[in-house]
């Protein structure tokens, strides 16, 4: 059944789409890529602490990378000179990961599936929880799109048509720990935050409403996962990158045209 | 009932006083005008006024259900978020396209629904900034230094169309300028700032109060008796303002 896992392994390519599409523009559009990097590197750490305790390492992933998310959210808006204080953390929570994980099991853990991901080994289990978490991702952020993009717009203009922006921002950290925990078997922690950047980066060129650019970046997020799944399978290349490099040609393709 | 006021207003930035016990109220249907040298807490103020941020001490109070609207400095808009006037008009809620169409008729940018908010010049941005807190039927409409960009005959323009509006409308205006001629004519009552209120009134009593004085020096005096009798022209509206009150309810 070879064609089994590879029809299972795009479902998962397109699944990540879906959730990376719409909450990739608005990491775009806020400026918030360190935010990405910040949450997706601290994962590992939570690949670690859900082996010491025997949970599902999406549910250590899921919660080491909120509380990530959490902690930068709340020194941005203390509008500390954020740029080294997050390289710290970001890049603290990585090393501090790594470190753990070759503590807690040796040989047994494939690290290199944690960081560049393992598309071709996806099971309907894998797939049930990227499906799940791509729904969730989706609905909160429809649910909350009109109060999202005003306050992306101008937070002073938000606060004046009565939407809380901190609860909005809330609400973006959330979605971003649920992409990160479901997207990490898929393109691997390292390449999580070029997934949320790349696709919505590509479909600046071809939107002319914010509407139409998330649904760009969830096809264009698309066509990089099939393609890289392709490169993947077809040359023994690491699947996270496979996916990032389509991504970006992709991305290379666009604004070339857009300037022809 | 006022339709915002504030009451004794305390805001620090570390250890820089911004606001020192500020109060005010805006009435229905009047035209305040706050004033202020650069960094005299303007900015800051409003920002209380509409809730973006949280005084230290005192306490904003809102008629309940107030309409706001509200008009920034400016929009810093990402180059990355495409997005056409209509569809920002239509932001937090949907509006009725007629509505719409009126709106940007009665504040001068019919027909650029489709352009891209980027691609508007200043002058354009912020006849957009203004339609949409228009579209939210304010009770009343805060503007913060509304002109800031334009040039004179633009932003004399700009002034006009606020008068108009208040005319149509009935709203009250709230607006902060450090541009005293243009706008303190068109004014029922200025509002002098500069951490603390140091004076208010009338635009004449305001023009003659030594805090005033002291803080703007005597130079203005000949552009203000220029817009001064401008203002005695648009007196009516005090007058009208009482039917406009009670219509309102």
């Amino acid at each position: 059944m070879v064609d089994d896992f590879l029809v299972r392994a795009a479902f998962a390519g397109i699944g990540i789409a879906v959730a990376v599409g719409p909450l990739g523009s608005f990491v775009v559009w806020r400026r918030m890529a360190y935010f990405g990097d910040a949450t997706a590197h601290a994962s590992i750490l939570g690949v670690a602490l859900a082996l010491v305790f025997s949970v599902p390492v999406t549910i250590g992933t899921l919660a080491v990378a909120l509380g990530m998310g959490l902690v930068v959210s709340w020194l941005v808006t203390r509008g500390h000179a954020m740029d080294a204080t997050l390289g710290v953390l970001s890049h603290s929570a990585l090393a501090a990961g790594l470190v753990a994980v070759s503590f807690v099991s040796g040989a047994r853990v494939d690290l290199n599936a944690f960081l560049f991901g393992d598309i071709l080994a996806v099971g309907w289990d894998d797939l049930a929880v990227i499906w799940g978490g791509a729904a969730l991702v989706s609905a909160l952020i429809l649910w909350r799109w009109s109060a999202l993009l005003t306050s992306t717009l101008s937070e002073d203009l938000a606060v004046a048509s009565g939407i809380d922006p901190r609860r909005e921002r809330l609400i973006l950290t959330l979605a971003l720990a649920v992409v990160v925990a479901v997207a990490l078997k898929v393109v691997g922690a390292l390449l999580i935050a070029a997934m949320l950047i790349i696709p919505a980066s590509a479909a600046r060129g071809l939107s002319r409403s914010p509407e139409a650019m998330a649904i760009w970046a969830v096809l264009i997020g698309a066509v990089s996962a099939v393609a890289g799944l392709g490169l993947s399978f077809g040359f023994d290349t690491p699947a996270g990158p496979s996916i990032v490099v389509a991504a970006a040609v992709i991305f290379a393709g666009v604004s070339v045209l857009r300037r022809a | 009932m006022s339709l915002l006021s504030a009451e004794g207003l305390h805001l620090s930035y570390g250890d820089l006083k911004v606001l020192d016990g500020v109060s005010l109220a805006v009435d229905p249907g009047e035209i305040v005008t706050l004033v202020g040298p650069n960094g005299s807490g303007k900015s800051s103020l409003v920002k209380a006024l509409t809730g973006v941020v949280t005084p230290d001490r005192g306490r904003v109070f809102r008629k309940p259900g107030l309409r706001l609207g509200y008009v920034p400095q400016k929009l810093a808009l990402d180059p990355s978020l495409p997005i056409t006037v209509s569809r920002f008009l239509n932001l937090p809620r949907r509006r009725d396209p007629k509505r719409v169409e009126k709106v940007m008729e009665d504040t001068g940018i019919a027909g650029l629904g489709d352009r891209q908010l980027a691609a508007l010049s200043g002058g354009q941005t912020q006849r957009a900034l203004l339609a949409r807190a228009l579209l939210g039927e304010p009770e009343l409409l805060i503007l913060d230094e509304p002109t800031t960009g334009l040039d004179q005959p633009g932003e004399a323009a700009f002034y006009r169309q606020i008068e108009t509006l208040r005319e149509e409308m009935g709203l009250a205006i709230f607006m902060v300028s450090h541009d005293l001629h243009v706008v303190m004519a068109a004014s029922d009552r200025v509002i002098c700032l500069n951490h603390h209120v140091c004076c208010e009134g009338t635009p004449h009593v305001v023009r003659d109060a030594p805090e005033y004085r002291a803080l703007f020096g005597e130079g203005t005096r000949g552009a203000l008796a220029l817009y001064q009798h401008h203002h005695d022209h648009d007196h009516d509206h005090a007058h009208g303002h009482d039917d406009k009150e009670a219509h309102h309810g």
